[in-house]
């Protein structure tokens, strides 16, 4: 190709430990290569030292039975030493098949799949709906845009303010229901409303960034698709469905496994919406949170094993997900 | 149309020029009536998402802590006395300062590693490379309750605990391999000729990135800063546990505690959280010309 590209194939990442044998092909690469090392190394440090090695170490805690009773710690001027011990494999055993892990931890997977797929749905399809209002030509469509856009703009911590203000018994959602004579529900304290309440507040933030990101994708569709598609006698579902579903295939199961990613580990919306009032409503992440934060004593432990089990089922997925993808000859924009 | 008004790459400018005007007034036959219903559904939209935003400014005006159940009462005696009484006599400046210098720096710093990064992932070919991608992807995924025990313990080793540059590198690990991914994606419509041309003058591969390709990706840069902004700015979990002395509270965990230490007055919560949303909203009217071109770039590029 180009003398910017240089293809090179075989070994692994620079700054691992070489395999005996292959010293001349690193010292090759390296001279090769040096400056793409150069130009990734601060990301590789900090993400090894702030992400790589917690994992492990966080690994390593969910093998013990650690809480915040028997980690090293310091009160005043004693320093009192670590007591946990090493429990291999309880904690995973204890959370998936122990007494009551149907309600410590299979209804929240269950609320979390649901909450996932609910909200995802919602925003890729509000998104969708949006962006194609917006990609026609309107008086006032950038005003639109930027008024759309404000759910994004504003921090969640203040929105979900907002939110818990309007939903309150006696807020203005209820009075605006009641005026109507519709039933009032206890938004923040029933748990099927607290549930209600929760998709729609992440439906009414995460809108924004599925209508950006597929207006873009709909600006980049060759419009010539569209002339040929209307010279054949296409209806303008037919259209859609022939020529913008497909233009938007690459830019759609990217932002769709990411709204999956985000909401699937959505921690600041149900947290700050609920506190620890709420267990039902709890999904995984916040629940993990909850158990490693929120109460007395901490349980570092099983914190930190429910949050390896979350990577573990979002890797599971996201390596699906791409092998779902490629058997269609599509990729990830990656 | 708000790709012509950022310097788009060239290919993407000629495909946007030249098919704009036609597709627009082929959709412009649409009938009247579509069109208002456009309008119709469009306008709803926009009320439903400025709605909780414009009803909490509303809130804020009111002052009784109890307004918020009788909203009708807060026309007869709108004030500002909120407002006076938050930034006065509270630590509110404190938690501004300590926000910007968070936010910022996770802005600049994310920025510059993510467009480092970005660009030779792009570009190059290295060993690794794919791997390296997934690893972006992946740490994505991490919750935060895995990292937050240990991330504590390396942090008070390194001493950074209740330390802006903790949180700072802390927000980071969250910012940067999203940012790289896309700025991936926005250098990759940059065409390859441009670096070639860049070599042949004599530049190393560091200055053909610096002078050359920086300048043109001014539109992805500022989705990455916008991204980083967003991510540091509203942060809630990772701020309220590793800063611990109330001065250096940025806003996300000094709105918690003033709820409990002024009693749920919530008329001065609401005028904080007004005060608070300014900087970002800010920021964020100050980037978003840029937006959609850079986020056409990260997602529709492969």
């Amino acid at each position: 190709m180009t003398v910017a590209i240089d293809r090179a194939t075989g070994k692994r990442r620079g700054d691992r430990e070489p395999r005996p044998g292959l010293g001349q092909r690193l010292k090759h690469g390296y001279q090769k290569h040096w400056y793409a090392y150069a130009m990734i190394a601060p990301v590789v440090v900090v993400l090894g030292v702030l992400v790589g090695y917690p994992l492990v170490y966080g690994f390593y805690l969910t093998l013990t039975d650690a809480n915040s009773l028997n980690t090293a710690r310091t009160i005043g001027v004693n320093e009192i030493a670590a007591t946990y011990k090493f429990i291999g494999l309880d904690n995973y055993a204890d959370i998936l098949w122990g007494p009551t892990a149907y309600d410590r931890f299979w209804s929240h997977f269950i609320w979390t799949v649901v909450w996932t797929a609910v909200c995802v749905t919602l925003h890729y399809t509000i998104g969708l709906g949006l962006a194609l209002l917006l990609n026609q030509k309107l008086r006032g469509r950038t005003l639109y845009r930027l008024v759309l856009i404000l759910p994004w703009a504003v921090p969640t911590f203040v929105t979900v303010f907002g939110w818990r203000f309007m939903l309150a018994d006696g807020g203005v959602i209820n009075s605006g229901l009641d005026m109507l004579g519709l039933p009032t529900p206890l938004w923040l304290e029933d748990t099927f409303w607290q549930r209600f309440a929760a998709i729609m507040v992440n439906t009414w933030a995460g809108v924004p960034f599925m209508m950006l990101s597929l207006l873009g994708g709909l600006q980049s569709i060759d419009s010539a698709l569209y002339e040929a598609a209307e010279m054949d006698g296409a209806s303008a579902w037919q259209r859609f469905r022939y020529v913008t579903l497909p233009g938007l295939r690459s830019v759609s199961s990217t932002v769709i496994l990411l709204g999956i990613i985000w909401t699937f580990n959505q921690f600041a919306i149900i947290f700050l919406l609920f506190g620890s009032t709420a267990p039902d409503a709890q999904i995984l992440v916040t629940w993990a949170y909850y158990l490693g934060f929120g109460q007395q004593p901490r349980d570092f432990a099983q914190s930190a094993a429910y949050g390896i089990l979350l990577l573990a089922i979002l890797i599971v997925f996201t390596s699906f997900y791409r092998r779902w993808l490629n058997r269609n000859e599509q990729q990830l924009a990656i | 149309m708000s790709t012509t008004t950022v310097e788009a790459p060239v290919n993407q400018q000629e495909s946007a020029s030249g098919t704009a005007p036609r597709r627009v007034r082929r959709r412009g036959e649409n009938s009247r009536g579509a069109a208002l219903a456009s309008h119709g559904v469009l306008t709803v939209a926009s009320l439903i998402a400025l709605f909780p935003v414009a009803w909490l400014v509303f809130l804020s005006l009111g002052p009784d802590k109890d307004d918020y159940l009788r909203p009708g009462a807060i026309w007869g005696k709108m004030t500002l006395d909120n407002y006076l009484f938050v930034l006065r006599d509270t630590k509110f400046f404190d938690w501004l300062t300590s926000t910007m210098i968070v936010t910022l720096g996770t802005t600049l710093i994310g920025v510059v590693i993510s467009a480092t990064t970005g660009y030779a992932v792009s570009r190059m070919r290295f060993p690794g490379y794919r791997k390296f991608m997934w690893v972006l992807l992946v740490t994505q995924m991490f919750p935060v309750a895995v990292l937050m025990v240990p991330m504590y313990q390396i942090l008070s080793g390194l001493q950074l605990v209740d330390n802006y540059l903790g949180l700072i590198l802390v927000y980071c690990t969250t910012t940067v391999p999203y940012c790289a991914w896309l700025m991936k994606g926005y250098f990759d419509t940059i065409p390859f000729e441009i670096d070639e041309a860049g070599r042949v003058d004599g530049l190393s591969p560091f200055g053909t990135f610096a002078r050359l390709i920086l300048p043109l990706a001014k539109p992805g840069l500022a989705v990455a800063a916008f991204y980083s902004f967003l991510t540091a700015f509203g942060e809630v979990a990772f701020a309220s546990t590793f800063m611990l002395s109330d001065s250096k509270y940025t806003f996300a965990v000094g709105l918690q505690t003033f709820v409990s230490q002024y009693d749920a007055q919530r008329n001065l919560m609401a005028a904080t959280a007004v005060l608070v949303a300014i900087p970002a909203a800010a920021f964020f009217y100050f980037v978003q010309r840029n937006l959609v071109t850079g986020l056409t770039a990260g997602g529709t590029k492969g």
